[in-house]
């Protein structure tokens, strides 16, 4: 325990330098404009890394594997559709576009709605080989890919050119008015979700192990299911998917951490998650001047990762 | 008391459990026997509310089971099902502490620290309990989960087949554990077994099962004779007594 804490703070100063880089290195033009436009972006970054993290590990407890995320599930792809959708059948000019906050609680509902679905038929049924649920994931996520280009072939024109501004969030490009509503977001899914953090370490014991130790377990697998829907779908709006991330940094913290605390695996793959997007777009900044994006980067990194895990998880298998 | 009245489940149109009712008697220990696909370990499920009954109920004390909040059952009555695979690495010890969840939250107290040390203690563990599980032998790690359902600390234990994949040795282990804790702590012990020897041997009640439905209940020497037991099995199984214990010898028996 004493252990993990030390790596906590270790984790916590170079989250802290990459931010202290990331806010002050080679800073040009007027300081009073790019200084603000950097906080902006680096509070994009910490919502999001934080967001992407807490969702990915509490779902991984519930659904009892470590290689799934609620974004290889389709989940992010959701906000495509929906904004797709809206912009198809309502215009650009109508009050679901106009306005952000109805726009962004929009896409919320309907990307829990379908995570909701999507995991009834998933998660609820018999214990589904991890494989046939990835093979699942895959699919669904390019049913929903050809359907975004369905609509977007023949939606008109101009339509498509504003579209392609909403979906082309990146963090270079933050949704800036959405911020604050993001923070409040977070704000109360971790106050709700702390609740939750002692129930989760006795739910990775396994369902009936849980049951027997007086945990609402089924209401818990939902509650979560509910509350990680929400937190991808603020960081989807906010800077676009970033389908790998949740991964690597779940289980990067499994590994670093050695443990099934949730307090400490939540924060820590926070930290790391943090560490990462910060880190690597300084690097995207400052050593690739801009020839390559951060999702790009990670989806890079993120795909070898996950590669990794599957051969070791078949190997274990096997 | 458990008080079981008509429990019943299918799954999909086959009736796995059929109209079940018996009174589990209190500090004794009660073997389900019966064949493959009897129903024992779903009955066993649906008493423990690990599943859902169909038509039926359970009383515990003649309170409805499924009035009671999970938490306050937790700290009466325990299961132990057979899936010991778990997603996380955890010591003995930190596995054990788990047992104390439905009283402190994870807040663990002295008086919890205690427990766990009696429940390590009482299946011999203390040596390895900062070992961790995946170190362990199949029959040490039954023995760390069973620890953990002792630290529970509850009137009654529930297990279901306990003794699968444990050779001979550990087998007896577990059961002459199980008679301690019905004699000295005065817990109730109601055990899913396969081995009907194992039965005979440490139990004090029987209920067999078959096809789902209750074929026999009542004290062991009732149901351990050739007469009773072919209603349950289907098949000729002569009896012998050895040192006072009644000994089913059935591997070489004709139908």
């Amino acid at each position: 325990m004493r252990k993990n804490s030390t790596k906590l703070i270790f984790l916590a100063v170079i989250a802290l330098v990459c931010i202290a880089l990331f806010a002050f290195y080679n800073i040009q033009g007027g300081f009073s404009y790019a200084f603000p436009k950097r906080l902006e972006r680096i509070a994009a970054m910490v919502i999001t890394g934080t967001a992407i993290a807490y969702a990915t590990v509490t779902f991984q407890t519930v659904t009892h594997n470590r290689l799934l995320t609620p974004s290889m599930m389709g989940v992010d792809s959701m906000y495509e559709v929906v904004q797709t959708i809206i912009f198809f059948f309502a215009g650009s000019a109508s009050i679901f576009v106009v306005s952000r906050y109805l726009n962004f609680g929009l896409s919320i509902v309907a990307m829990v709605i379908f995570a909701l679905i999507l995991y009834r038929f998933l998660f609820r049924a018999d214990k589904h080989p991890i494989f046939l649920l990835l093979l699942a994931g895959m699919i669904i996520g390019t049913l929903l890919g050809s359907l975004v280009t369905f609509l977007q072939v023949i939606i008109d024109p101009v339509e498509y050119e504003s579209l392609q501004t909403r979906l082309f969030a990146s963090f270079m490009n933050v949704k800036t008015e959405l911020l604050l509503i993001a923070v409040i977001i977070l704000g109360a899914a971790f106050i709700y979700g702390y609740r939750l953090l002692r129930d989760l370490d006795v739910m990775s014991l396994g369902r009936e192990n849980a049951i027997n130790l007086g945990v609402n377990y089924d209401r818990i697998v939902l509650k979560v299911l509910i509350l990680s829907s929400v937190l991808i779908a603020t960081s989807t709006a906010l800077v676009g998917p970033i389908t790998f991330l949740g991964l690597i940094v779940s289980n990067l913290a499994y590994q670093f951490f050695a443990t099934y605390k949730h307090s400490v695996l939540i924060v820590g793959a926070s930290l790391i998650s943090i560490i990462a997007l910060v880190g690597g777009q300084f690097l995207v900044l400052h050593v690739f001047q801009l020839s390559t994006t951060i999702s790009v980067i990670i989806n890079f990194v993120g795909g070898l990762y996950f590669i990794y895990l599957i051969l070791k998880e078949s190997r274990k298998a096997g | 008391m458990i008080e079981i009245k008509g429990l019943s489940k299918s799954f999909g149109k086959k009736p796995v459990v059929e109209d079940v009712s018996l009174t589990i008697q209190p500090k004794a220990i009660t073997s389900f026997i019966g064949p493959n696909g009897a129903g024992k370990s779903t009955l066993l499920s649906m008493v423990s509310r690990l599943l859902d009954a169909d038509t039926g109920e359970v009383f515990l004390d003649q309170s409805d089971v499924k009035k009671m909040k999970s938490n306050d059952f937790a700290k009466r009555v325990a299961i132990l099902r057979q899936s010991n695979h778990l997603n996380v690495r955890l010591t003995v010890r930190e596995l054990v502490s788990f047992g104390r969840y439905p009283y402190s939250k994870g807040r663990l107290t002295p008086e919890d620290e205690q427990h766990i040390d009696r429940a390590i203690e009482y299946m011999t563990l203390g040596d390895m309990e900062h070992k961790f599980l995946d170190e362990l032998s199949g029959g040490q790690k039954q023995r760390a989960f069973i620890s953990m359902v002792i630290a529970q600390d509850t009137e009654y234990i529930l297990l279901d087949e306990p003794l699968n994949n444990l050779d001979m040795k550990h087998s007896v282990q577990i059961m002459k554990i199980l008679r301690k804790l019905v004699d000295e702590l005065g817990k109730t012990v109601v055990i899913v077994l396969h081995d009907i020897n194992f039965a005979s041997v440490y139990s004090d009640r029987i209920v067999a099962l078959k096809d789902g439905r209750l074929v026999k209940d009542g004290p062991t020497n009732e149901i351990i004779n050739s007469e009773a037991l072919r209603e349950v099995y289907d098949m000729h199984i002569p009896v012998q007594e050895q040192d006072g214990c009644r000994i089913c010898v059935y591997f070489n028996s004709h139908s």
